[in-house]
C-alpha cells in the first residue's frame, strides 16, 4: 500500500496539511506570464522557488519553461532585494532580450516588504529598462490563496500595466481564461473564430508551452498574446472572465480601469457550460451560432445519448481547482453520474462553490474547499464511500492504486501522462474528448471485471 | 578480468574544434564586464599536470541575479536531497504550501518497506501551510499543533522539521519547537533544520545543514550492531531509479553487510546506529563528505570515495572495499561476483559500443554525477568534451588537496562548521594509524577525492554553474551528440534536435548504478544516440524550400 497510513473517516486537524490539493501563488503567476508574447517571467525571491516552478511546469508540459530569478542570498533577505532585481533587469534585457519582464513576488520578498512599484519606477528612472520594453509585476505571496490566485493576480497585472481606454471601442471581445491548458485556450479561440467574433485573449499560453519540435529552440515561442492586444483590450466592446476564480480579478480591473462591460462564465467544460459560453458570446457579439459549432455540439450530444448507459448512475469523486470543478460537476450531472465528493485546496473566497454544487446534487454531495482540505482528507472520504471514478491530478494515482479506482487525470499537475496540452477538454470538441475518456475508462473496467460469460463483443 | 574490459582509461588530451579559450572569451564578452570577468574564472580549459595539478576554478559562488540558472535552494538540498529518501522519519515542511508540494515524490527516491506494517511516510507531503496571519504573528504555535497531529495520526519514531524562507525571517525557531515537542513526546526524536532557501548559494548549503543535524541528533542514538563480518555505510547514494537496490544486491553477493545507506532506501534505526559500522564509503562527495569526516573524528570510522556508476568503476570500488577489510575469502568472492556480472556487461557493451564510439557528450549536473557519468559514457566510447557541476565546490573539481586553500566567503560562512571531537566511550579507530600509513604508502587512499578535473582530458571545458546562455553557446560551437543535465534543460536541448538525458531523475528509468545499471545505461544511450526520431524535425519540404514548377505547353 502506497498510502498505508491514511485512516478511513475524517481525522480532525487544525494545523497539519497532508498531501496538498493546491500549491503556491507564484507558479500560477509564472504560467500566466508565459501567456504574453516575448515575455520573460521573473521570480523575485530565492533561486529555489524559480527552480521548483520551472521544474513543475516542465514536467507537466514537456516543453521548455523559461523564467529568471532574483537569486536572493542571505544578505538580500536581510537588506532587501532591490539590488538583486535591478541587476536582474540588466542581465535579462542584455542576454535574453524580452519585450516584457513579468515579475512575481514570493513569500520571501513579500515578508521583506520589497516595494515592486517603487523598484520598477526606479529602474525606469535609472534607465535599466530599455526603450520600448516593459516590466510588470504581480504580488503573489505564497501564504495566501493558491496557484489559482497567483494566476489571477498576474492576469490582473497585465490589465493594470497595459490596458488603455482611448475612448474608441474596437468592437472586440476580450476573453480572459482561468488557469487552464493551452489546448483549451486554443479551443475557446476556435469557437470565437467560428462565430466570426473578433477577440483578444490573454493569458494565452497556446503555442508557448505546447510548441512544435522543428529543430529550433525559441526563448519566446510564437504563441502568447502580444502586448498591443492587451493594451487594446481596454477599448474592447466587452470582456468575459472564463472561470471566475482565475479570471475575475482581471475583468474587474478592466471594468474599473477602462470601463469595459464585463461578464463571467464558468469554463466551458461539458455541454451545459459550453452552451452558456456560446450563448453569451452570441448575445454580446450579436452573431448567430454557425453550422460548424452546431455540428460539434450535435456530435457530442449524439455520443452522450448513445452511450449514457455506461455513465448513468456511476459515482465520481473530484479533486482540483474550483474553475475546473464547477463545470466538471455540471458535466457529471449532464451525463447522469452521481458526484460523491468535491475537494479543492483553493480557498473559495466569495465564489459560491459549495452552494452551486448543492444546487445540482443537494445535500448528498460532500464539498470541501480551502485550508486543510487536502488529498489526505479526500482519501479519507473516498475510503468511506468508494466512487467508481476519481478525477484529479497525478498525485491521485497513489490512492487510486491502493483502492483500485480508475483515475481520469484533469487539472494540474499531470506529470505522468501526455496530451492535456494538445487535446482540449473545453468546448464541444473538448467535451467529446472528455466523454470518450470517461466512457473508455468505464468500458475497460467492465471488460476487465465481467464474468467470462458476460464479456460483450458489442458495447 | 581480461585486458579488454579496461575501456575507461582517460585520453590525455582532447582537441576541441574551436579552442576552449576562444569559447570562454567570446561567451564572457556577452556579459557585463564584471560578470564576464567572474565567469571567466568559472569557465576553465582543463589541463592536468604531474601530481594531478589542475587549473583553479571558481565554484560555490553566487549565481548572478537574472541569469537562467539550473540551481535550486538550501531547502531543496536539505529536505529534497539528503533527508527526503528516508521513509520513516516523518518530515514536516514549516512554511507556505509550495516548498512541501514541489518536494513531494519528485526526486524519484525509491524505497522498499520490508512488510506492509512498516512505516513509509515518503508518499505523504506534510506542511504547516502558513497563512498570512501566522506570518505576521508567528507560526510556532501552528508548528507545534502540526507535530501533535502528526504524532496522533502516524506515531513516528522520528520527526524532521524543515524551515522555509519566511520562517527564518519571521523568527520562528524550529529548534526550540523541536525541543519542546521532544519533551512532550519523550519516545520520539524530533529535530529541526534551518534550511531556509536563501541560505548559501545553491542546494549545497542545504546538504551541509542536513549533514550537521543528522550527525548531532540522529547518528549515535542507537548502539545496535547489525550482524555481519564486513559492515559498512554507503554515504551519498539516494536510490534514484533504484540505484541503491542494485548496490545492495551487489554488496550482499560479495558478502558485505550494508549497515545503512544515507539515504536511499533507508530507515531511522540504520542512521541512528550507523556509528557501529566499520567503514564509510562515499558516493556523492559534495552532498555528504561532511558526515564522513565527522563520523571519522567522533567514532574512528575511516572513509574513502567510491564510484559505483559505470561497470568498471563499480568493480574497482567493490575491490577497494574488499581490500579494506583484507579478508581473502571476501576478496575472492568479490572477484567472483565481478567476473560473473561482467559477462552480461561486456556482451551489451561490445554490441553497443560500435554504434556510440566517438560521439561527444556534455554533462552539467549535480555535485558528483558530472564526474561519475563520464566513466559510464566512456565505457561505450562516448567522450565528454565539457562538464561542470551545478552546486559543487572547488574540491569536487580539483580534489580534496585544495581544501586548505579554499577561501570561505560570506555566503558559506553562515553555514555552521561543527567542531567534532572523539566520543569518550565510543571512539575506536577501525584501523591503527600505522596500518593506515602502511596502506597509504601502498597506494590505498583514505579520506580523499581526486576530483573531476584530473580525470578529464586536457583541452576539454570545465564549466561551473553553467547557465542557459552558455549551454546555447556550447551547442552552437561544438554540436555535441548528447547533453546530460536536468528537467529544466531537457526540452531546451531536445527542441534543437539533440538528445538530452536527465541525470537527476534519469528520465524515469534506472537503475544506472552498479552492473545492471551500467547495462541499462548503455542501452539508454544507444537509444538516445541511434533511435533517429530527431530526424523528423525537418519536414521533406524544408530541404528544398524553393518552389519549382514546369509548364506543359
Amino acid at each position: 500500500m502506497l498510502l498505508r497510513h491514511t485512516p478511513t473517516g475524517l481525522s480532525e486537524r487544525k494545523a497539519l496539511t497532508i498531501n496538498p490539493a493546491k500549491t503556491c501563488q507564484p507558479i500560477g503567476a509564472m504560467y500566466a506570464a508565459l501567456g504574453l508574447r516575448n515575455c520573460m517571467p521573473h521570480s523575485h525571491g530565492s533561486q529555489g522557488c524559480c527552480a521548483y516552478h520551472r521544474s513543475s511546469l516542465t514536467r507537466h508540459y514537456n516543453d521548455p519553461i523559461m523564467s529568471t530569478t532574483s537569486s536572493f542570498s542571505e544578505g538580500s533577505s536581510v537588506f532587501g532585494g532591490q539590488a538583486n532585481i535591478l541587476e536582474s533587469f540588466t542581465n535579462i534585457f542584455s542576454l535574453y532580450n524580452p519585450d516584457i519582464i513579468a515579475v512575481n513576488t514570493t513569500c520571501l520578498s513579500e515578508v521583506i516588504g520589497d516595494d515592486l512599484v517603487q523598484i520598477i519606477k526606479k529602474a525606469a528612472e535609472d534607465k535599466k529598462i530599455p526603450e520600448g520594453k516593459t516590466v510588470i509585476h504581480a504580488n503573489t505571496p505564497s501564504f495566501k490563496g493558491s496557484h489559482v490566485t497567483g494566476y489571477a493576480n498576474m492576469a490582473a497585472a497585465m490589465v493594470k500595466y497595459f490596458a488603455k481606454n482611448t475612448g474608441k471601442c474596437n468592437g472586440k471581445i476580450t476573453l480572459i481564461p482561468s488557469f487552464i491548458e493551452p489546448s483549451d485556450m486554443s479551443e475557446m479561440k476556435h469557437i470565437a473564430s467560428e462565430m466570426g467574433i473578433k477577440y483578444i485573449m490573454y493569458p494565452d499560453t497556446s503555442g508557448v508551452v505546447n510548441g512544435p519540435m522543428d529543430g529550433h529552440f525559441r526563448m519566446y515561442p510564437k504563441g502568447g498574446c502580444p502586448k498591443e492586444s492587451v493594451v487594446a483590450s481596454g477599448d474592447s466592446k466587452a470582456a468575459i472572465a472564463i472561470g471566475r476564480f482565475g479570471a475575475m480579478s482581471a475583468t474587474r480591473l478592466l471594468d474599473t480601469q477602462c470601463k469595459v462591460p464585463v461578464h463571467a462564465v464558468d469554463l466551458p467544460i461539458g455541454i451545459t457550460a459550453t452552451d452558456i459560453f456560446v450563448d453569451m458570446l452570441r448575445k454580446i457579439a450579436g452573431v448567430s451560432v454557425p453550422e460548424s459549432i452546431r455540428l460539434e455540439r450535435g456530435q457530442l450530444v449524439d455520443v452522450l445519448c448513445d452511450m449514457c448507459q455506461y455513465t448513468y448512475g456511476k459515482k465520481v469523486s473530484l479533486l482540483g481547482d474550483p474553475d475546473i470543478l464547477l463545470p466538471m460537476v455540471q458535466f457529471c450531472k449532464d451525463a447522469g453520474m452521481e458526484v460523491l465528493h468535491v475537494l479543492t485546496g483553493t480557498p473559495p473566497g466569495k465564489v459560491k462553490l459549495e452552494e452551486r454544487i448543492r444546487e445540482l446534487y443537494g445535500d448528498k454531495v460532500i464539498v470541501k474547499a480551502g485550508l486543510l482540505c487536502d488529498m489526505f482528507m479526500f482519501q479519507q472520504l473516498v475510503q468511506e464511500n468508494k466512487p467508481d471514478l476519481i478525477m484529479g491530478n497525478t498525485y491521485c494515482k497513489y490512492m487510486c492504486r491502493d483502492l483500485d479506482i480508475p483515475l481520469l487525470r484533469i487539472g494540474f499537475p499531470i506529470y505522468d501522462r501526455i496530451g492535456q496540452s494538445y487535446v482540449p477538454m473545453v468546448g464541444y470538441r473538448g467535451g467529446m474528448h472528455l466523454l470518450l475518456k470517461i466512457l473508455n475508462i468505464f468500458m475497460d473496467r467492465q471488460d476487465r471485471d465481467a464474468e467470462e460469460e458476460n464479456v460483450e463483443l458489442i458495447m | 578480468m581480461s585486458e579488454n574490459t579496461q575501456t575507461t582509461a582517460t585520453p590525455q588530451k582532447y582537441e576541441l574544434p574551436i579552442s576552449g579559450e576562444q569559447f570562454r572569451d567570446e561567451t564572457a564578452a556577452a556579459y557585463s564586464p564584471k560578470l564576464g570577468k567572474k565567469r571567466k574564472r568559472q569557465i576553465i580549459v582543463n589541463k592536468v599536470d604531474d601530481g594531478d595539478t589542475v587549473p583553479e576554478i571558481l565554484a560555490n559562488t553566487r549565481t548572478a541575479p537574472g541569469i537562467l540558472t539550473m540551481r535550486g535552494c538550501a531547502y531543496a538540498g536539505c529536505k529534497g536531497v539528503v533527508l527526503g529518501p528516508t521513509r520513516d522519519i516523518l518530515q514536516i515542511t514549516h512554511g507556505p504550501i509550495g516548498c512541501g508540494f514541489y518536494s513531494w515524490l519528485t526526486r524519484r527516491n525509491k524505497t522498499r518497506p520490508k512488510t506492509l506494517d512498516d512505516p513509509n511516510y515518503m508518499t505523504y507531503a506534510m506542511s504547516t501551510d502558513l497563512q498570512e496571519d501566522e506570518v505576521v504573528f508567528g507560526g510556532e504555535k501552528k508548528l507545534m499543533a502540526a507535530i501533535d497531529e502528526a504524532v496522533a495520526l502516524f506515531h513516528p519514531k522520528a520527526i524532521g522539521i524543515f524551515a522555509t524562507c519566511p520562517v527564518g525571517l519571521i523568527g520562528d525557531d524550529v529548534h526550540a519547537v523541536a525541543r519542546a515537542a521532544e519533551e512532550k513526546y519523550p519516545g520520539i526524536n524530533i529535530f529541526g533544520f534551518s534550511c531556509e532557501g536563501y541560505k548559501g548559494v545553491s542546494q549545497s548549503a542545504g546538504h551541509h545543514i542536513a549533514n550537521n543535524k543528522v550527525f548531532t541528533d540522529v547518528v549515535g542514538q542507537l548502539d545496535a550492531v547489525k550482524e555481519g563480518k564486513y559492515r559498512l555505510n554507503m554515504l551519498g547514494e539516494y536510490n534514484i531509479g533504484g540505484d541503491a537496490f542494485e548496490l545492495e544486491r551487489i554488496a550482499e553477493a560479495c558478502g558485505l553487510t550494508l549497515h545503512s545507506t544515507f539515504s536511499g532506501n533507508s530507515v531511522y534505526d540504520e542512521f541512528a546506529s550507523a556509528h557501529t559500522a566499520d567503514l564509510n564509503v562515499v558516493m556523492c562527495h559534495r552532498s555528504i563528505n561532511y558526515l564522513a569526516e565527522m563520523m571519522e573524528a567522533k567514532y574512528g570510522i575511516p572513509w574513502f570515495k567510491v564510484n559505483l556508476v559505470g561497470a568498471d568503476a563499480t568493480a574497482k570500488s567493490f575491490r577497494k572495499m574488499a581490500a579494506f577489510f583484507g579478508d581473502s575469502e571476501l576478496i575472492e568472492r568479490t572477484e567472483a561476483v565481478i567476473e560473473a556480472e561482467m559477462v552480461e556487461v561486456e556482451k551489451v557493451r561490445s554490441e553497443i559500443r560500435p554504434r556510440c564510439e566517438g560521439k561527444t557528450a556534455m554533462i552539467f549536473v549535480g555535485g558528483s554525477r558530472a564526474h561519475h557519468y563520464q566513466d559510464l559514457l566512456r565505457e561505450i566510447g562516448v567522450i565528454t568534451i565539457s562538464a561542470g557541476y551545478e552546486f559543487a565546490h572547488r574540491d569536487d573539481y580539483e580534489g580534496r588537496k585544495v581544501l586548505p586553500t579554499i577561501t570561505v566567503d560570506a555566503d558559506s560562512r553562515n553555514i555552521e562548521e561543527l567542531k567534532v571531537t572523539a566520543d569518550e566511550t565510543r571512539y575506536h579507530p577501525r584501523i591503527t594509524a600505522e596500518d593506515k600509513a602502511k596502506r597509504e604508502a601502498g597506494g590505498f587512499t583514505f579520506s580523499d577525492y581526486r576530483g573531476m578535473m584530473p580525470e578529464m582530458p586536457a583541452g576539454t571545458l570545465v564549466i561551473d554553474d553553467a547557465n542557459h546562455f552558455e549551454i546555447e553557446k556550447l551547442i552552437e560551437y561544438y554540436h555535441p551528440d548528447l547533453i546530460c543535465a536536468g528537467i529544466k534543460e531537457k526540452y531546451v536541448v531536445q527542441k534543437q534536435g539533440i538528445p538530452m538525458k536527465q541525470l537527476h531523475s534519469y528520465d524515469y528509468m534506472g537503475p544506472f548504478a552498479g552492473f545492471k545499471g551500467a547495462v541499462n545505461f548503455y542501452r539508454e544511450i544507444d537509444r538516445l544516440l541511434n533511435c533517429n526520431v530527431f530526424k523528423f524535425a525537418k519536414a521533406p519540404w524544408d530541404e528544398s524550400p524553393e518552389l519549382t514548377a514546369t509548364y506543359n505547353n
